[in-house]
């Protein structure tokens, strides 16, 4: 097909580079430098969608963020698609493949039509709202057929092959589009030294200069864009981001910018000769002061069959012929409210296609375009409107009217024009979305008929966002704007800088036309379109006014008005306006629309950056993994830490399951002796005279006594009285302890500490240092672990010199260590720390000289069981925030007598912990040995209750026991302790009910001596 | 995401850097043995949730690990003031009420505000798009 709508001369595009791109499956030639939706508009596409909701064809509509309709899924291969493109932000480039994001099998015959010409019956308005209104089968009924005809984009199925990355700026000024005012505002403060970035979201910066039929100083607009653009790039203090959406507006002068790098040039980076570098870039900026200057929407008018392809808006015609040489059409017909719109009819006529007729829906239009428009030859129909579009798959023609916008009705005879395209122009809307990204509401101008940004501190807004549509005055607007923001960041030299000279225009004012009226009511006329993308008509926001939707937030959602990836930009003030009219109100009394980030679409690619793979989240290893990998460990994740599982040996070859690994593990603790790297326990190093003191008021039990050389273990609770962390302290001195964490809550524990000290105890001289990652652990447990460090140290590990509960200084395979003889086993067990890097030493040492012994090492899995076998709780499994000490049975623990109110205490007498029937810490015996309860299982007293039972407790961990030939668990149990011996009923989900007996947790050496021996 | 000034580290400081920890100038009951149910119940679970100026505990964990103040406007998310522990505030709801009331021109309520003083029923609601 040939580029049929491309005219031989004008535009910013290339035709010495002939790009070929592929739309729907067929073949098209671009030029370079034209978007995806130029390049189509240029070879006569009419049809790019099937609409959402009816399935009625679609038609590129706009030429750039606002567009609704040109929404296509772009990418070549599996892993290369990119859904909800708009095909007008889209540069073109060679091997583009893109589709229709709707229209299920195809666009041009939509099987999915029926749905339209059962005349709405299927989605009437409202029909989001009942649905979700209604039970939730109702949706699922609906849902798949929704989805598979009004496809929605399509993520793709295999990994993106490229890379993304973040960038964070700090800057003085961010100036938001270039546009005159963003150039003026970018020239002016850079000029007076601050540190500038600005950010255009299109292909080329310049804005509407690129497209504007205005002289700068006699000349085109663009060489201004040039000499502007050339003086900044060479600026150090300027960064120039050209393809770089602001897409979201934050708190505090916060805002992210969203930069496609070679999405113009490629389907990869790597394609377009980027080999290793960035798709898209999410910059996160915090300004100084933010120029905003996103300039104006033009505003559709609401008539009849206005979404047949071939009815656009005034300003994209204008910019696809002086912009891209591309004349959609060969007949138009303008129907517009204001001057400036005339321009394209001016810019279609020059052309040399022709221009039907302009309608002006005001008296007596009497500016210099509107003149000069007369002057060419052009027929002006005044006080007259387009009210319905005519034609079936395109514009065939337009029907003209007399309208009276007083009464909202047609006044005279009907006339109709026989046209291809319907441009129309209803007034421009400032772009204030960013701005009301803030949180501050925008604010209705009657003068403008439009909503200006708010006043958001640290914003100025200037230009077109700010209502001034004049060239003149929009530079004027930003070079001030520009100054200003300067001189806030404290550039105080800032001067006037000097601005090109633009003609001044007479223009007539413009009136206030959203929808237009029609012979027949709303109701019964076609179709009025309001919000494109999600099919909603001007009869559908009657409706929800009738229905009683009176706030214009209410009425979005019983519509879906505004709720397509477009975010209803041309829909939502006509939607407004439509409210407004039925409601007998004003617009701003009817309400305004609070946007939300992100302005358009982002990829998840910028938004995840580096942050996939292995940077995903940061891993920590401890000083021995290199030694676990080596020796076939399966890890597990304990936070960040990658910590041994098990480690699977190969009998006879055939590698063991967990079961038996955890199970062969298990019995070599029990039997003999094995080895656990407990490096990542969290270790924190408490000094200073008081701390003695704080441990006491941070922990449950006494520390008054504990001598230098004892250890200790301590319960940690919240001053609700319920546990939040345990773990040993040791005394290394009278002013100095060593207080160790569950891997998990380390941080968390350190925190806890630094809060009470800061916020309630700051009298209190005590120090706080995490040494977690300085030392490594090892621990060796089991009957022969005196046997086997008695070989690596002089020290007397004798029972009586050494004890229980002790610590002492030592050298381990001479490396100074410090010594814990501390059980997590309830075997005879030592702790050996060491400095870290030394780790690997120690660690090789015992096993060379444990081999005689059998030295197995242990994973998480056989602790696990391990500690459960003595009924011993890991905080976070056992407990879960709502368990006190007095719950788990540790009132050992609890130092009710010490003098000063720790934290805890006083909740440990209110009312509901002292309540008799609060779920206790007990121990599970399943009467069938071999069955192994669920975790998180509920407990029941009555097994053949009918649902819904009596849930009385949960099982907390469950495992097999190698030692103990049979299942066993640990669980809650509400009154458990004095139900012991009592029968428990475990129902699965399957039906079975489990029966099990109420038994204490410690299953093994009840007495504790094999830690003592 | 919010720009916070560390009264220890005396520079602006990234969100990311802070944790927040709730109402700010809680007081611990001094004598907790002789403390009602009611009043331990109220100092453990009730904490005030207004419309405009708070007071709330920021923590620069990732920073200098100190625990601060800081005088935040709920509804523009104005951060007004940060201070250290055992420092009151100079900015409270009341402070800003008297000032309204003498006719004293307020800052302009933040980073965000001027929206906040709806001028019908409908702008006042919480919306969406
Ligand atoms: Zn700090």
């Amino acid at each position: 097909m040939t580029q049929s709508n491309r005219i031989d001369a004008g535009g910013r595009v290339d035709r010495s580079q002939v790009l070929e791109f592929t739309f729907n499956g067929q073949r098209y030639q671009g030029f370079k430098g034209d978007t995806l939706a130029s390049a189509l508009l240029a070879n006569g596409v009419n049809i790019v969608n099937r609409s959402f909701k009816y399935s009625r064809a679609r038609g590129i509509v706009a030429a750039g963020a606002e567009e609704p309709n040109a929404v296509v899924q772009l990418g070549a291969r599996a892993d290369t698609q990119v859904p909800n493109v708009r095909a007008t932000q889209q540069g073109l480039y060679n091997g583009l493949v893109a589709r229709s994001t709707n229209g299920w099998p195809n666009v041009q015959r939509d099987v999915m039509s029926w749905v339209g010409r059962l005349g709405g019956g299927f989605m009437p308005p409202g029909f989001y709202y009942k649905t979700f209104m209604a039970p939730a089968s109702m949706w699922m009924t609906y849902e798949k057929y929704i989805r598979m005809g009004a496809g929605l984009g399509r993520a793709p199925t295999e990994s993106d092959p490229d890379i993304y990355d973040h960038m964070h700026h700090h800057c003085d000024v961010m100036v938001i589009g270039a546009g005159p005012a963003g150039l003026a505002a970018a020239l002016a403060a850079a000029r007076a030294g601050a540190r500038v970035i600005l950010c255009d979201e299109q292909e080329e910066m310049g804005g509407s200069l690129l497209d504007s039929r205005e002289t700068l100083d006699g000349v085109a607009a663009t060489r201004w864009v040039e000499q502007t653009l050339k003086e900044l790039a060479g600026l150090a203090n300027v960064t120039l981001l050209p393809r770089t959406t602001a897409n979201g507006y934050h708190d505090h002068n916060f805002v992210t910018l969203h930069e496609r790098r070679t999405e113009h040039l490629a389907d990869t980076a790597r394609a377009a000769g980027f080999s290793g570098q960035s798709r898209a870039r999410l910059h996160r900026v915090r300004a100084g002061q933010v120029v905003l200057a996103s300039g104006t929407h033009e505003r559709p008018l609401v008539y009849a069959n206005n979404d047949l392809p071939g009815n656009m808006l005034a300003g994209a015609v204008s910019n696809y012929i002086r912009r891209y040489a591309v004349v959609p059409g060969n007949r138009l017909v303008l129907s517009t409210s204001n001057d400036h719109a005339y321009r394209a009819a001016l810019d279609w006529q020059e052309a040399g296609r022709k221009v039907v007729a302009i309608v002006d829906a005001r008296a007596n239009p009497d500016g210099d375009l509107v003149r000069q428009a007369r002057d060419s030859g052009i027929r002006v129909i005044t006080n007259s409107a387009v009210i319905e579009a005519r034609g079936h798959q395109r514009v065939t023609g337009a029907r003209v009217s007399a309208v009276d916008l007083e009464r909202f009705v047609v006044t005279g005879k009907v006339d109709e024009l026989e046209c291809d395209t319907i441009a129309t122009s209803g007034g421009y809307s400032p772009v204030v979305h960013l701005s009301s990204h803030t949180g501050t509401r925008p604010q209705w101008d009657e003068a403008l008929l439009g909503f200006v940004p708010g006043k958001v501190k640290g914003m100025i807004s200037a230009g077109g966002v700010a209502g001034q549509f004049d060239l003149g005055e929009t530079l004027a607007d930003g070079a001030r704007a520009g100054r200003q923001a300067a001189q806030e960041r404290g550039f105080s030299g800032a001067q006037d800088i000097a601005l090109p000279a633009t003609r001044t225009r007479r223009e007539s004012p413009a009136c206030a036309l959203y929808q237009v009226p029609h012979e027949k009511s709303a109701l019964r006329a076609p179709k009025q379109f309001v919000d494109l993308q999600n099919d909603v008509t001007a009869a559908g926001i009657e409706v929800a006014t009738r229905e009683g939707f009176e706030s214009i937030e209410h009425v979005k959602r019983y519509t879906a008005l505004g709720f397509g990836t477009d975010q209803g930009k041309l829909g939502n003030i006509n939607g407004m306006a439509i409210a407004a009219r039925c409601l007998d109100r004003s617009i701003p009394e009817v309400g305004t629309t609070v946007f939300r980030p992100n302005y358009t679409p982002v990829t998840f690619g910028a938004i995840v950056g580096r942050h996939c793979g292995e940077l995903f989240d940061p891993k920590r290893y401890t000083a021995l993994h290199q030694w676990h990998v080596e020796n076939g460990a399966e890890f597990e994740d304990v936070g960040q830490w990658k910590r041994p599982w098990y480690f699977p040996r190969t009998v006879n070859g055939k590698k063991e399951t967990l079961h038996e690994a955890v199970n062969r593990e298990c019995l070599a603790v029990r039997e003999g002796v094995g080895i656990l790297d407990a490096s990542t326990l969290g270790k924190i190093d408490i000094q200073g005279p008081d701390a003695r003191e704080f441990l006491g008021r941070v922990y449950t039990n006494k520390w008054a006594q504990l001598a230098p050389g004892r250890v200790r273990y301590g319960l940690m609770c919240k001053d609700d009285g319920m546990l939040m962390d345990d773990g040993t302290t040791s005394c290394l001195g009278d002013n100095h302890f060593l207080m160790t964490t569950t891997t998990g809550g380390a941080a968390g524990v350190l925190e806890w500490l630094e809060l009470w000290h800061q916020t309630e105890w700051p009298e209190l001289q005590v120090y706080f240092n995490s040494v977690t990652d300085h030392w490594a652990t090892m621990t060796v447990t089991g009957p022969d672990a005196r046997k086997l460090l008695s070989e690596l140290t002089d020290m007397d590990l004798d029972r009586e010199s050494f004890k229980f509960m002790d610590w002492r200084d030592a050298t381990v395979a001479e490396v100074p260590a410090r010594i814990f003889r501390i059980s997590f086993t309830g075997e005879l067990a030592f702790e050996i720390n060491v400095q870290a890097n030394y780790a690997l030493h120690v660690w090789k040492k015992l096993f060379e000289h444990g081999e005689k012994y059998n030295l197995t090492p242990y994973g998480t899995e056989t602790m696990h069981v391990l500690r459960a076998e003595k009924g011993l709780i890991i905080v976070g499994q056992d407990t879960d925030g709502s368990v006190t000490p007095e719950d788990l049975g540790m009132q050992w623990a609890i130092g009710y007598d010490k003098p000063f109110p720790w934290i805890g205490k006083r909740a440990l007498s209110r009312p509901d912990t002292l309540r008799g029937d609060r779920k206790q810490f007990v121990g599970l015996k399943p009467k069938d040995p071999n069955v192994v309860l669920e975790e998180g299982a509920q407990i029941v007293f009555d097994g053949k209750q009918s649902i819904p039972m009596d849930m009385k407790g949960h099982v907390t961990s469950s495992y097999y026991s190698a030692s103990l030939k049979h299942g066993f668990a640990l669980a809650v149990v509400m009154g458990g302790r004095d139900r012991m011996g009592q029968t428990v009923y475990i129902p699965m989900t399957d039906g079975t009910v489990y029966e099990a007996e109420i038994v204490s947790p410690v299953f093994i050496d009840p007495k504790g001596e094999r830690q003592h021996v | 995401m919010f720009h916070i000034f560390c009264p220890y580290c005396q520079e602006h400081r990234e969100e990311e850097e802070f944790h927040a920890r709730g109402q700010a100038h809680l007081m611990r009951p001094a004598d907790p043995d002789n403390t009602s149910d009611e009043e331990w119940g109220d100092y453990l679970f009730f904490r005030n949730n207004p419309r405009g100026i708070h007071h709330e505990m920021w923590v620069h964990s990732v920073g200098c690990r100190k625990f601060f103040n800081i005088t935040r406007n709920t509804v523009t998310y104005d951060i007004l003031e940060t201070y250290p522990m055992g420092e009151q505030p100079t900015i409270t709801a009341d402070s800003e009420k008297l000032r309204k009331e003498q006719g004293v021109q307020t800052a302009d309520g933040g980073w965000q505000t001027v929206g906040a003083q709806p001028e019908s029923k409908a702008l006042n609601e919480e919306t969406s798009s």
